[in-house]
């Protein structure tokens, strides 16, 4: 990955079930709305450090219903 | 392997209820997924059980062909199937019954039942403290959820006997046997209507009374849907995750290595539970077909059902590397055993918490435990999968 690759993660509304794995994963990066289901915090920035667990809580969606974007 | 059964038995009429299938289902599931991943039988009036990962997830989301107004697989289906909204519901209805519960089931609400789930687990230890032995799902296991959705649904525990009862005449007994599910289904109903009345003349801070003071488009809840709601919420709330739970103590009391590693870092528990939730997953549910479709390039026929194996799904190979391995510490882990799509567990963040808090205080009250000496585990079968019998010796 080149260093100035900046990573956004999406939640894709419709997919979402609220299983609640990436907020258990990565509280920094989501948080759930009052009928459990997810949403990105800051706009989907993935602030530097976090890309791992970014990705942790992607594999760990079992709706498959987190991107994670590289820009 | 299994001795008793030829490949051809499994394609054309596999068996569930078959007690090697009970004592250990995952050989016999690789086998299928192998060899016939839509397997079929002509018992229970017609049959699939696939076990691909990705036919279950195509099943579970696709609610034109297969229906949830039949759930559970039996030799005599009632006619009309009783409602249990809103697992038993399809949308477009659906969407209004599942949304009225997930307030009461969001990480944050549920935080709030930490402390009774963990003074009931310390009281069930207390009990146990100083005995040389005990049985895991008995004596520990089985009083856990059923406690807990008790106090939250406003019913007493006293009445936790009467309960369980209910859930193995209606999810075991009755596979085979229609009476013992109309029976069974009586007493609930009877039991939940007086609850509901009760409350309607002196309301509580229970989800009897949020049901009661719950609307749908402006209209109250029929009284049906109310006690249909809880008959599922009590249903669903206890056998499924007493079976969790007894399924963690019984690998962790046969894998002594795993065991220590948990008791010493207390902070892993939660990612091994979600480990122990995809290889020992509890709930196989069902779908009724409603249309003619395929699945996995199988025909399959309406008015037949179809198994929706989430637990075999967590164990294939295409998705899950090692499936067959219990890795504490896995980490790429998205598994189906709260199911997929639009009926996803309710509940899964309050199992998750029961599981979660019921492992901590066993494993710090007994860091030594492993499986009694000459030890007869049994499972139970059907619907939800655990150990029914669990001897252990404390250390
Ligand atoms: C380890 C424990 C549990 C497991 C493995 C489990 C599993 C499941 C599965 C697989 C489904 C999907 C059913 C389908 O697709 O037809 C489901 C639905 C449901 N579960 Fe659980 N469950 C557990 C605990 C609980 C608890 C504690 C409750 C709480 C009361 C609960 C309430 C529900 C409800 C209400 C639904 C229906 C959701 C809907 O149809 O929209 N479950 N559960
Ligand atoms: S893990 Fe997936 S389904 Fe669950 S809340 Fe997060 S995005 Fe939604």
């Amino acid at each position: 990955m080149r260093d100035k690759t900046r990573l956004f993660a999406r939640i894709v509304g419709e997919r979402c079930q609220g299983h609640a794995r990436c907020v258990a994963i990565a509280p920094e990066l989501f948080e759930l709305d009052e009928l459990g289901n997810a949403h990105a915090r800051l706009h989907g920035l993935v602030p530097k450090g976090l890309e791992a667990k970014a990705w942790l809580a992607k594999a760990n969606c079992p709706e498959l219903a987190l991107d994670i974007l590289e820009q | 392997m299994r001795s008793s059964a030829t490949q051809s038995d499994l394609d054309n009429d596999f068996d569930h209820l078959d007690p090697s299938w009970i004592a250990d289902p995952f050989p016999i599931w690789d086998e299928m997924r192998q060899n016939c991943p839509v397997a079929h039988t002509d018992k229970f009036n017609g049959v699939y059980f696939p076990t691909r990962y990705e036919d279950v997830r195509a099943i579970a989301y696709d609610t034109e062909h297969f229906s949830s107004r039949r759930l559970v697989v039996q030799v005599e289906p009632m006619d009309p199937p009783l409602i249990f909204p809103p697992i038993t519901s399809d949308p477009p209805a659906h969407r209004a019954h599942r949304k009225l519960l997930l307030p009461l089931f969001t990480p944050d609400a549920i935080k709030r039942h930490e402390p009774h789930a963990r003074a009931v687990c310390q009281e069930l230890i207390g009990r146990l403290t100083g005995n040389q032995s005990c049985d895991g799902a008995a004596d520990y296991a089985r009083h856990i959820p059923v406690r807990i959705i008790a106090q939250m649904l406003g019913v007493p525990n006293q009445d936790a006997d009467l309960f369980r009862r209910w859930i193995r005449e209606l999810l075991e007994l009755g596979i085979t046997d229609p009476q013992m599910v109309a029976h069974a289904t009586e007493e609930m109903c009877d039991y939940f209507a007086h609850a509901v009345d009760k409350r309607r003349k002196a309301p509580a801070n229970d989800m009897i009374t949020f049901l009661l003071r719950a609307e749908i488009d402006g209209q109250p809840l029929s009284n049906e849907h109310i006690v249909g709601t809880l008959r599922l919420l009590l249903i669903a709330g206890i056998d499924t995750t007493w079976s969790a739970i007894g399924a963690c103590l019984w690998h962790l009391a046969t894998h002594a290595q795993d065991r220590h590693r948990l008791v010493s870092a207390r902070d892993l528990i939660p990612t091994a539970v979600e480990e122990f939730l995809r290889a020992y997953a509890p709930v196989t549910m069902a779908r009724e077909v409603i249309k003619e479709t395929k699945v996995g390039g199988c025909p399959v026929h309406p008015g037949q059902m179809v198994m929706l194996s989430f637990p075999a799904a967590n164990r294939d190979p295409s998705v899950f590397e090692h499936a067959d391995r219990v890795v504490i510490d896995r980490q790429n882990n998205g598994h189906v055993a709260f199911g997929l799509g639009i009926h996803r567990c309710i509940g899964s963040n309050l199992a998750r918490m029961e599981i979660v808090v019921a492992l901590q205080e066993w494993l710090a009250a007994f860091p030594q435990f492993e499986l009694a000496p000459d030890a007869v585990v049994t499972w139970s079968m059907g619907t939800t999968r655990g150990p029914q019998q669990l001897p252990l010796r404390l250390g």
